[in-house]
This record gives structure tokens, C-alpha cells and sequence, in this order.
């Protein structure tokens, strides 16, 4: 089979990927890995959206915004959202990773799931590098993160919590 | 006898709310500014699984009603949530120990839903059984915390015990709704849990030094409407708004 590359999609899904997330401005939807897919029929934009947690407030401000997008650049647009498979923090983009650091986020550890009820992750401070961190509430600004301090440093940050 | 699948998503949705709003009413009590965030971050989880829950409710039912009328416009024996999440939030041990009790069932209930023959409850199972896995690790550490801490924490966590444990064999419970699910492949057996939650809260109490009680009489009523004093004043301030000014939006 011949792939056809389709302008139309392609230009839909930049308009879409563009979308900042609302709590976390300095990485888009698509390096978060919520962005899951636009397709384009008959000039009609469809977006699949995921959401992060299932109570996550930002779900209907993402969709939106990401709906506003599609409709500046020129579709009609629909959203759909899709809650399986899961999202997982696997998603987040190496370059989404990255931003996040650079913002002061401790990025999510790779590979979810993993370790037991108890187990303690190890985290690396987002401003100076050191390991040596300790865990201040499990729970940080957003359902999405909790909340760190780096014992070498003394910054306080937020840890993407790995899910 | 009501629609099968309908009953069984109002339960389980009116746990998740229930439960929810409970965790909301700590906002701005909360005897520190981590636990302030905690628990409305936990009630959010869980008023976000009810959501999905009604919603589906909703469409299963097929009348037109949507999320918004299932858990604002039941009366209270309507609703069919267990007797442990409407309890009180007392103090702060036993909103943990609550919270414990909970987590620890739906924990491999959520586990064994994401192979669900309903895709839309697979789906929901996948998402929340990572967040419940936080709020069983939340509330055991406190748990924990508390029950070998200060001579006073351990009496309060030894009274909450005393005051919750009789609620708990109702999440065990089964009947012909919940046969009904497990013979369609919708959802596991309540009871096929007890082993997962037995060993869980072994592991807890052990290292937090409590005893877990003889239960003298065991409670239950809440999936036949029958509910304590406790959840009518829950929905009159939950339902208020909806109450006073029907269909109000912003």
C-alpha cells in the first residue's frame, strides 16, 4: 500500500499539538502524550483527548482549548475523549520530559507501575542534579504532582508523580 | 427487581461520591497545609471516577437523566452507597483509617475490573486503580504513623478502629446484583476481595501496632437505602445549590 500523506491531518494536528497545558503552560498537549490523535474527515477535525486523572479539573479547559485551536486554523472541530488504554506518564515526550525540568518539575521515573505499594521512588532535584531528596507530601499543587524538597540545595519542587 | 447494570453503577458511584465529598469537607481543616491539599486531591479522584460512573449510569438507564440528576437530585434512600463512606470524618484518624478500609477493597476490585466484559467499566477501572494506589499508600503511611506515634495518637487510632470496624463487612457483601455482574463477566465478586484487603490491613495494623476488633454487630443497609443519620445532612448541604435553584449553571 502506497501511504498518502495527508496535508489536511497533518496541518490539524500541529494546530492541535501547538495547545499548552493550562497548569504546566511550559509543555503542550502532545508532550504530555494526552493529545492522542486528530483525524481529519471532510473538513471535520476530530481530536481524541485523554485525560490525565480521572478528576483532573483542567480536562474541560484542555478540550476546549484545543477545540479553539483547530477551529482558528480553519476546521470544524469535535472532541473526543478517550479514557482506554490509560494514560500513563510513559507518554510524556523525552523533549516533554525535558521542558518540565527545565521549568522546575522533576519529571515523572520511567517505567509505571513498578515496585511495590511501599516503595519509595528515587527523584532527581530539577534545579541542582543531587539524588539526595526527601518527599514533603505526596500529594502537590495538582493531583498530577507531589510535592519535594532537594536536601542538598534546599529548593522546594514539585515531582510529576509516576502513574 | 431494577436493571442489573444500572444498580450496580449507582452503588458504586454513590460510594465514589459519598466518599468524595466527605474527603471536600477537610478543605481548609485540615490539621496541616499538606494534608489540606491531600485530601480534596483524593476527593477529586474520586468525584472524577463517580462522574464517569453516573454518566454511564445514565446512558445504561437510557430515561434521559444525565450525571448531574443521579447525585444531585436522589433523595437519600435512593442512594446506595456502603455505611463506611458516610460516616463522619471524626478525626483526622479515622478519615485515614476510613479511607484505609476503602482504598484496600477497591484496590483489586478496580484490579480485576480492567479485564471487564464492560469495555466503558475496563476503561474506568484502568484509570482508577492508579489513583487508588496512592490513596491506599496515603492513608496507610498515616495510619501507620498514628497508631505507633504518641500515646494519644495511638488511643485515637485505636478508637476509630473500635467506631469503623463493625462497617466494614458490608463491602464484602453480596446478592443478586452483584451475582448478576459476575455471571456477565461486568465485574468481580465482592467477596473474592476479602483475601487481597485481609492482607493488606494485616500488613498496615502490624506495623502500626493495632489489634483489628471482633465485630459484635456488624452494619450494613446502605445498598438497600438504608442509611445513617449522617448522610441526610451530606446531601442537604451537597444537594443544596441544585435544591434551591434547579438547573443552575456557571
Amino acid at each position: 500500500m502506497v501511504a498518502v500523506l495527508d496535508l489536511d491531518q497533518a496541518r490539524a494536528y500541529r494546530a492541535a499539538a501547538a495547545v499548552p497545558d493550562p497548569e504546566i503552560p511550559c509543555v503542550t498537549v502532545a508532550d504530555l502524550g494526552i493529545l492522542r490523535s486528530v483525524d481529519v474527515v471532510d473538513g471535520m477535525a476530530v481530536a481524541h483527548v485523554t485525560p490525565t486523572y480521572n478528576g483532573c479539573p483542567a480536562v474541560l479547559a484542555i478540550e476546549l482549548a484545543v477545540e479553539a485551536a483547530l477551529r482558528d486554523a480553519g476546521f470544524d472541530a469535535r472532541i473526543e475523549r478517550v479514557i482506554a488504554p490509560a494514560w500513563t506518564t510513559d507518554w510524556i515526550t523525552d523533549e516533554g520530559r525535558e521542558k518540565l525540568r527545565a521549568y522546575g518539575i522533576a519529571p515523572p521515573v520511567k517505567g509505571s507501575g513498578k515496585g511495590s505499594l511501599f516503595a519509595e521512588v528515587e527523584v532527581a532535584c530539577p534545579k541542582c542534579g543531587a539524588d539526595d531528596t526527601a518527599k514533603v507530601s505526596e500529594f502537590g499543587s495538582t493531583a498530577c504532582k507531589a510535592h519535594y524538597r532537594c536536601n542538598v540545595c534546599a529548593e522546594p519542587f514539585d515531582y510529576f508523580k509516576c502513574i | 427487581m431494577p436493571a442489573p447494570l444500572f444498580e450496580f453503577l449507582l452503588r458504586l458511584a454513590d460510594d465514589h461520591l459519598i466518599l468524595g465529598h466527605r474527603l471536600s469537607e477537610w478543605c481548609g481543616h485540615a490539621p496541616m497545609l499538606e494534608e489540606d491539599l491531600a485530601m480534596p486531591n483524593m476527593g477529586l479522584d474520586m468525584i472524577g471516577q463517580a462522574r464517569a460512573l453516573y454518566a454511564y449510569a445514565a446512558e445504561v438507564e437510557g430515561k434521559g437523566r444525565t450525571e448531574d440528576d443521579l447525585a444531585f437530585l436522589r433523595a437519600e434512600r435512593e442512594y446506595r452507597n456502603l455505611l463506611l463512606v458516610e460516616r463522619p470524618n471524626g478525626d483526622f484518624a479515622q478519615t485515614m483509617l476510613r479511607q484505609l478500609y476503602f482504598a484496600a477493597f477497591m484496590r483489586p476490585y478496580w484490579e480485576a475490573m480492567q479485564t471487564s466484559s464492560d469495555a466503558t467499566l475496563a476503561g474506568i477501572a484502568g484509570k482508577a486503580v492508579k489513583e487508588v494506589t496512592y490513596h491506599i499508600r496515603h492513608a496507610g503511611e498515616w495510619v501507620i504513623r498514628l497508631g505507633d506515634g504518641t500515646e494519644e495518637s495511638a488511643d485515637r487510632m485505636r478508637a476509630a478502629v473500635e467506631e469503623l470496624a463493625p462497617y466494614t463487612g458490608e463491602l464484602f457483601e453480596t446478592d443478586a446484583i452483584t451475582d448478576a455482574m459476575v455471571s456477565a463477566g461486568i465485574a468481580p465478586g465482592p467477596a473474592a476481595m476479602r483475601t487481597a484487603w485481609d492482607s493488606t490491613i494485616a500488613e498496615v495494623f502490624g506495623q502500626a501496632l493495632l489489634d483489628q476488633p471482633d465485630i459484635a454487630y456488624p452494619q450494613s443497609g446502605g445498598r438497600k437505602g438504608q442509611h445513617g443519620e449522617g448522610l441526610g445532612h451530606l446531601l442537604a448541604d451537597m444537594q443544596f445549590l441544585q435544591r434551591a435553584h434547579p438547573g443552575a449553571t456557571w
